[in-house]
């Protein structure tokens, strides 16, 4: 759920596209018609991509003076141009400040619900989960005048946020994040949890473990798999975040790397091929994710209802 | 669930360490989720100025709704891009996400390529997805125009830059409608197609009549993923020229009258009621659905 803005976490009944499934001999025959026209899909999906990535490589002077039609002119002067004027390394610092603790603490929180709605029976359980998930899924923009007055209102020591209030500042920003991502991942986690064995915490009750005990050495060791796939879509998530950084932080130098993207439009604004330099650069982080951690993104994505 | 005494009887540390972990996320989510929710719809019905105390304003029932709809130009416009939006999406981006889901799910050779390549935007940011496209939609520089010749400003022309965003919009969907429905499809026990098939149907009513009712939980959830996104659409629109100038949508109004220059609450928050009625009816579907495949 975007969220935010972004799409939104959405749990999904079914098995991860992952799995396959067993295939009979001859299937794969006969298909070509199919086979061509996935390609083509293919191809113009990645394209504007590959385009990007490819530009972001080219001369200005030679692609205004050629046409992007043209081949060459190849060099990496756009990068430095774009990293210096779009200040990238104060911006992914920001991105890194924010996402960090905003992920931690999504999952923390979100073990902590899901634990025990899966571990205790308590009559309002579901009413618990449903007030979570149906969070993730309201329009932010919805909410933004209270939020935003409040924030404006709320006093914090100059230690805590240089702005003297919430609005501004980078914790204000990471509870947002972490109020809208919590449903999901306590969903997920809850129907993880559910899995588990009772039996287990019998023997951690008769050896004196209290609930934090098993919570801590029981439970969160087991639920890795889960924790990885969530951090994964997290960690892509809240980077790619837009909508609330921009109005929560309105000076420019708190900005992280996607909300900056509104300031580079108007800098790059002659020149593509630092859009295109600048773009890479924005996406290395999800892309590096998309490539390294595919696995854990789609199982993550849906994960949802997969009871077991 | 069923009761299983021996573990569940809690010391009185337990208890407390219980409570924390349910108040502390559940405050929370209370304090910036559903507060500012119900927060919106109140000052919708008041003549809050944004200036003096909140305890001031008073109560002026639906002039504010009234006043939207008859005496804010940029409003039915919003209405009527949202509206296009949607039909784009649940027309267009959806089904054919689908359909590639189902293309894929024969799992022919390449496949993995394929569906990696169709996904790929899904990684990226809405934000960064507007930026991505101004190369190609780029008046002077953009692709389009350097192929063709012609000299259309895609972001900026007012008669094409709704379809300009939708087309970039598209894009990223397709990949995320395709992955859900793959997801679903492998969730689908193969022993009903070979019976299907044994019955003589053909691949097209095999779908239609076997296969997609079946998927009738995951259908709901893409139908609310989909409504969802569209209402909440902002990202893309706002980094191509903040909403303005054939491009306005509810979710950029309203924010464009909070931190603009002209702070109109008032206005602001009877458009936030508006949307939050439309997404709830779609919320509480997702959220029965999702609750009944939790059991």
């Amino acid at each position: 759920m975007t969220t935010t803005s972004d799409a939104p976490p959405t749990a999904v009944p079914g098995r991860s596209p992952v799995a396959r499934r067993p295939k009979k001999a001859g299937a794969r025959k006969g298909h070509l018609p199919t086979q061509v026209f996935l390609a083509v899909v293919a191809v113009l999906w990645i394209f504007p991509v590959g385009y990007a990535l490819i530009n972001s490589f080219r001369d200005y002077a030679y692609t205004s003076k050629n046409g992007y039609l043209s081949f060459g002119g190849f060099t990496l002067q756009n990068y430095r141009d774009a990293w210096e004027q779009a200040n990238f390394s104060h911006t992914m610092l920001n991105s890194a400040i924010i996402t960090i603790p905003a992920v931690l603490l999504t999952l923390f929180l979100s073990c902590c619900i899901a634990f025990v709605v899966a571990r205790f029976s308590f009559k309002f359980n579901l009413a618990l989960l449903a007030t979570f998930t149906a969070a993730n899924l309201l329009p932010p923009q919805a909410l933004l005048i209270p939020v935003y007055r409040m924030f404006r209102a709320i006093e914090v020591p100059f230690w805590f946020s240089e702005s003297g209030t919430l609005l501004n500042s980078y914790w204000g920003l990471i509870a947002v994040n972490v109020a809208f991502q919590t449903g999901f991942c306590a969903f997920v986690l809850s129907n993880y949890m559910k899995t588990l064995p009772r039996e287990m915490y019998e023997s951690a009750v008769v050896d004196g473990a209290g609930v934090a005990r098993q919570f801590f050495t029981l439970t969160l060791p087991l639920c890795r798999p889960p924790l990885a796939a969530l951090a994964t879509l997290e960690v892509t998530w809240i980077y790619n975040e837009f909508f609330w950084a921009t109005v929560l932080l309105q000076s420019g130098d708190k900005y992280p790397v996607t909300s900056s993207i509104n300031n580079l439009r108007g800098q790059f604004f002659t020149d593509n091929n630092l859009v295109a330099a600048g773009s890479v650069v924005i996406a290395l982080p999800t892309l590096i994710i998309f490539f390294l951690l595919q696995k854990q993104f789609v199982a993550g994505l849906t994960l949802g209802a997969t009871k077991g | 669930m069923s009761k299983y005494k021996g573990i569940d009887q809690l010391s009185t540390v337990d208890r407390i360490v219980v409570s924390l972990m349910v108040l502390v996320p559940t405050v929370l989510v209370l304090w910036l989720v559903w507060l500012p929710a119900i927060g919106s719809v109140l000052l919708s019905f008041t003549n809050w100025d944004g200036i003096g105390p909140v305890s001031e304003a008073k109560m002026i029932g639906l002039k504010n709704y009234s006043d939207v709809v008859s005496i804010y130009p940029p409003f039915w416009p919003a209405v009527q891009h949202n509206l296009i939006w949607l039909g784009v999406m649940f027309l267009v981006a959806t089904p054919f996400g689908m359909f590639l889901a189902v293309l894929l799910d024969r799992e022919l050779r390449g496949t993995r390529i394929y569906q990696t390549a169709i996904y790929l935007p899904v990684v990226l940011s809405l934000a960064l997805v507007g930026f991505i496209w101004q190369l190609i939609y780029s008046r002077d520089q953009g692709l389009i125009n350097q192929v063709t010749g012609s000299t259309i400003d895609w972001y900026g022309d007012q008669r094409y830059n709704l379809w300009a965003a939708l087309v970039a919009s598209s894009w990223r969907h397709v990949g995320y409608v395709m992955l859900l429905y793959l997801a679903g499809l492998k969730g689908v026990d193969p022993s009903l197609r070979e019976a299907a098939k044994v019955d003589g149907a053909d691949e097209r009513t095999t779908f239609f009549k076997v296969v997609f009712p079946v998927m009738a939980p995951i259908n709901i959830i893409v139908l609310v993923v989909t409504v969802i996104e569209s209402l909440r659409a902002f990202d893309l629109v706002w980094v191509i020229n903040k909403g303005r100038n054939g491009l306005e949508l509810i979710s950029t109004l309203v924010t464009s009258n909070i931190v603009g220059e002209a702070s109109r609450i008032g206005f602001g928050s009877a458009m936030a009621t508006m949307m939050l009625l439309i997404s709830s009816v779609f919320v509480v579907f997702y959220v029965r659905i999702v609750m009944r495949e939790q059991r």
